[in-house]
């Protein structure tokens, strides 16, 4: 029973959390978008007092539930090792002794990475972000072609599914790819052996779990010594000839207890008597939340998505792609507060990214901020009324703001580029950045101050300027923009 | 639970039905924003009687009163570039000569030039004497103006027509750019008094003229006809139960399609008519004025009645319309197998039509294409398709408060992006007025796209 509500609450995490990656119409933020900010180290890193209090005293009185349950990376290893047992029979684990240095080593240069300021290195081994990555470099562009597949033969005046752009940078599918053969083929390996020996959110639970009030405990009265539990144990934890149970690899699967022939372990008490066995006492969530969250993943499900663009037909003029101008400073998107604040918090879990409708945030290929979301305005721009990076963020990086705020928070200021301007080298009126800046910082003014009539050229009042980008991306000139945005390492309100 | 998985399970069916209807019904189209002109097939009937016909007073040519307009035609998209799909041109060609229609439109402008090599391959295959063909001397560039630029532009008609002689040449566009342009294309350079002499010579069996835009022109040609300069066989007119009375209220330098038709007809020069359905804005009329249509006859399309309209007057030779589909010539053949005249209660019906579609804002543009390429990449006419789409199917909000604001914005937002690519959207219009003088309709294009862009904008930035 404990573990059918265990693997049904976890497959609901798993695919809720899935799906908030995948998602690109809001239903996904709006009725998951909490369970990324109930992860561990994004919790530590935003400093989020509930869910950081509740996930702390969850191994002291349910032991590492956290690890079974709410994070992906570790049900995903549970998935991929039943699949592996489903597949060969044969397949069995057994009691193996613990990487004590391993585990303590890789826990130390987390902390110390993270205490430096070096979440992107950190990054690497944080689980919830390496689910994130595998989620939204491999699975996510199979999904929105899927969308646009739909979309692109729906009818005419049916709006359900539209089309998506998107887009993948090789280096993060090979990021993407990597971590999963890594993690995955450990799991296939040795089931949980990858959270138990680097994971450093399983160290640190595992250590403090050894002081919970309920796990499973061994009945030495009832314990035939049959070794049938440390075979089914993918944390290999159970040492069956001692009757010992090593609580901090114990991840709370209960897969023993079902598994005992005699009925020698129980999830109990542990401060009291050995013998006393729990019976179905034990909480579980109750069956209304329950259905409820049953019912959301099934809508979420149902609710695939998006489109597919008609070609036209022609006498169209080629359009060449926007190049990415060289920024002297990046820009971190409006909530950040600076470039401190942003790079000290991300750890590229890529759900900003995977959210951002407008193509503008998208993974960093340079060395220093590798991974790390950046802000560049060649596919759209920072639209005005759009906050979703803030709402989603769970470490922090960015902050809630409320799009009222975001129009007058400065990430950069525009720069004109007299050279490219089409008004200042062949005469063309145009004035497109202008029309389209939302805080009217940009003013044409007449190339030569002496005639009126002369090309009206635009002009930058940097005060005003909040860096979105509208000017950027819609230059007609291509592949530079004759105006483009310079990021500011400190945002402030203008 | 299980009621929702089930709900859930149909709604997902629904959607996957959906899908697949689409995948079918994009298989049988060409391409291109389907609906836009598709008067629909009139519950699958085709002609049953035979085709009507009327003579030309001059030639005694027996014309049928459809014509098949040649820019429009079908393509498909071959190494990413849409080209003409020859079979299909020739398909619906044989078709329309196997089912009376024998007058064909075209000009070297239209099909970005491709237009008039295709119906030579295409007619070409049937006797000289089975079709009459009408092309046009199309030198608005002035780049063309010289002589013998356009000489060679007629000459090159008659190679790429695959023909020793045309039925019908026009002088193209004549309005357009006032009587300056008139000089400059015509006067000028000779080249009336040329085709003239090659009228003469039997090269050419019917001159006339097309007309768009200042009616100055059109006054003073038909002068000359009057003084005997020169004698118009035929003129070829906009002419829909819109611009009948209505000109003016779409474009101020329009000329309602009344005066012009009975201009023409008391001096006897038989009418050749040019959107009869207004670029296929009538085959998509609001529900309202369509209940009404359907009420009265209801095997009928929405476009048939537009048809009827338009060949209804004597003085009409033919009337042209751009057939993409097989489904367009098939409807059309069968309105005028042969053609009903409208009676005066359904000419009353068709002005009040008139009036209501007036009273909608929509883009007077007939998705000529005349305007592209834009130079910054814009897809004109389809964003004024999707915008008038919007308008006719309610579809542009007032505002925040109106109550279907959420609905009709998902509409606009959605249908705009699979309509026009985001890099040929309104956005990225400049105003640099390059289409401007290239508008038949007279539409001004910029201020046009800034204030479709202005909507869009507001649309984004309001969520509901």
């Amino acid at each position: 029973m404990l573990k059918v509500i265990r693997v049904i609450l976890a497959v609901i995490c798993l695919l809720a959390v899935t799906f908030l990656f995948l998602d690109f119409t809001g239903i996904g933020v709006r009725y998951f978008g909490w369970l990324a900010k109930w992860q561990f180290i994004p919790a530590l890193l935003s400093t989020a007092v509930v869910p950081l209090v509740v996930l702390i005293l969850l191994p002291f009185v349910l032991g590492r539930v956290y690890c079974s349950v709410l994070c992906p990376l570790g049900v995903m290893q549970d998935v991929i090792s039943w699949v592996h047992r489903k597949v060969s029979r044969r397949h069995k684990f057994g009691y193996r002794r613990p990487l004590t240095m391993l585990r303590c080593a890789v826990l130390l240069l987390f902390v110390v990475a993270l205490t430096l300021g070096l979440s992107r290195l950190a990054a690497f081994i944080e689980p919830y972000s390496e689910y994130g990555r595998i989620v939204s470099s491999v699975l996510r562009p199979a999904y929105v072609e899927v969308n646009n597949l739909i979309a692109a033969n729906e009818a005419t005046d049916s709006y359900t599914f539209y089309n998506l752009d998107y887009y993948v940078t090789l280096s993060m599918v090979i990021v993407g790819v990597v971590t999963l053969l890594v993690v995955g083929g450990l799991a296939w390996w040795r089931g949980r052996i990858y959270c138990n020996s680097i994971c450093p959110v399983g160290t640190i639970l595992g250590y403090m779990s050894q002081f919970s009030l309920l796990k499973p405990v061994i009945d030495s009265s009832k314990c035939v010594k049959c070794g049938k539990c440390a075979r089914e144990c993918k944390a290999s934890c159970i040492d069956a000839k001692k009757e010992r149970i090593d609580y901090t690899r114990c991840v709370a699967c209960m897969d023993c207890i079902g598994n005992c022939s005699t009925g020698a372990i129980s999830y109990s008490y542990s401060y009291k008597s050995k013998n006393r066995k729990s019976e179905n006492s034990d909480a579980g969530p109750d069956s209304g939340r329950r259905s409820f969250l049953t019912v959301s993943a099934l809508l979420a499900a149902t609710a695939a998505v998006k489109a597919q663009e008609k070609t036209v037909d022609g006498g169209l003029a080629e359009i060449i792609d926007k190049k990415k101008p060289e920024r002297r400073t990046r820009i971190t998107p409006p909530g950040s507060k600076s470039h401190d604040n942003f790079y000290r918090h991300c750890t590229s879990c890529q759900l900003c990214v995977s959210k951002c409708p407008e193509g503008v945030l998208r993974p960093s290929v340079e060395a220093g901020t590798f991974m790390q979301p950046e802000v560049s305005y060649e596919r759209g721009y920072c639209r005005p009324e759009c906050t979703d990076c803030s709402q989603v963020c769970p470490v922090g990086a960015i902050l809630p703001i409320d799009a009222a705020e975001k129009s007058a928070v400065q990430v950069g200021h525009a720069v004109w580029i007299r050279e490219n301007c089409l008004p200042a080298v062949d005469g063309t009126s145009c004035g497109n950045c202008a029309r389209h800046c939302p805080v009217g910082a940009i003013t044409m003014i007449a190339l030569n101050p002496d005639d009126p009539a002369s090309p009206k050229v635009p002009s930058v009042n940097t005060e005003r300027c909040i860096g979105c980008g509208a000017c950027e991306n819609l230059c007609p000139v291509r592949p530079f923009s004759a105006i483009y945005v310079e990021g500011h390492e400190i945002h402030r309100m203008v | 639970m299980n009621k929702n998985i089930k709900i859930d399970r149909r709604r997902f069916l629904q959607v996957l039905g959906a899908g697949s209807a689409g995948v079918v019904l994009s298989r049988c189209g060409v391409k291109k924003k389907e609906g836009d002109e598709a008067p629909g097939l009139s519950s699958g009937k085709t002609s049953e009687g035979t085709m009507t016909y009327r003579v030309n007073p001059t030639t005694d040519d027996k014309v049928s009163i459809l014509g098949y307009g040649c820019m429009r035609l079908p393509t498909k998209n071959e190494n990413g570039e849409d080209v003409i799909d020859q079979d299909a041109v020739n398909r619906q060609v044989d078709y329309a000569l196997s089912h009376g229609v024998n007058y064909f439109d075209t000009s070297p402008a239209y099909c970005k030039g491709k237009s008039e090599q295709a119906m030579g391959i295409a007619l070409s295959r049937h006797p000289r004497d089975s079709y009459f063909i009408a092309t046009k001397l199309s030198n608005f560039s002035p780049d063309t103006w010289p002589r013998e630029k356009s000489l060679a532009m007629y000459r090159n008609s008659m190679k790429e027509l695959q023909v020793d002689y045309i039925d019908y040449l026009l002088l193209h566009g004549i309005g357009m750019g006032g009587m300056e342009a008139f000089n400059g294309r015509y006067m000028d350079n000779g080249m009336l008094e040329f085709l003239c002499k090659e009228k003469e010579a039997g090269r050419i069996r019917n001159l006339g003229f097309s007309y768009h835009g200042d009616v100055e022109v059109f006054d003073n040609l038909l002068a000359m006809h009057d003084r005997g300069e020169v004698h118009w066989e035929f003129a070829q007119i906009q002419l829909n139960y819109i611009d009948w009375k209505h000109a003016k209220e779409i474009n101020e330098r329009n000329t309602d399609a009344e005066y012009l038709y009975n201009e023409l007809h008391r001096r006897g020069i038989p009418a050749v008519i040019m959107e009869p359905l207004l670029g296929g804005r009538l085959a998509q009329v609001n529900n309202h004025i369509m209940e009404e249509y359907k009420r009265r006859r209801p095997d009928d399309s929405v476009a048939s009645w537009a048809f009827r309209f338009a060949g209804t007057p004597e003085g009409i030779l033919t009337v042209l319309s751009g057939m993409t589909y097989m489904e367009h010539l098939q409807d059309n053949i069968h309105t005028y197998s042969p053609l009903e005249p409208c009676s005066d209660e359904e000419l009353a019906l068709l002005e009040t039509s008139a009036r209501l579609i007036l009273d909608y804002p929509t883009v007077p543009c007939t998705d000529c294409k005349y305007c592209m390429p834009c130079p910054y990449g814009l897809d004109i006419p389809a964003i004024f398709a999707h915008y008038n789409k919007c308008v006719n199917e309610g579809n542009v909000p007032e505002g925040l408060q109106d109550p279907n604001y959420a609905k009709a914005r998902k509409a606009f937002l959605v249908g705009y992006d699979r309509s026009v690519p985001k890099l040929r959207q309104a956005s990225h219009c400049i105003g640099c007025g390059v289409c401007r003088p290239h508008c038949p309709q007279g539409i001004k294009i910029p201020k046009q796209m800034a204030r479709i862009d202005a909507f869009v904008e507001k649309l984004k930035q309001n969520r509901p």
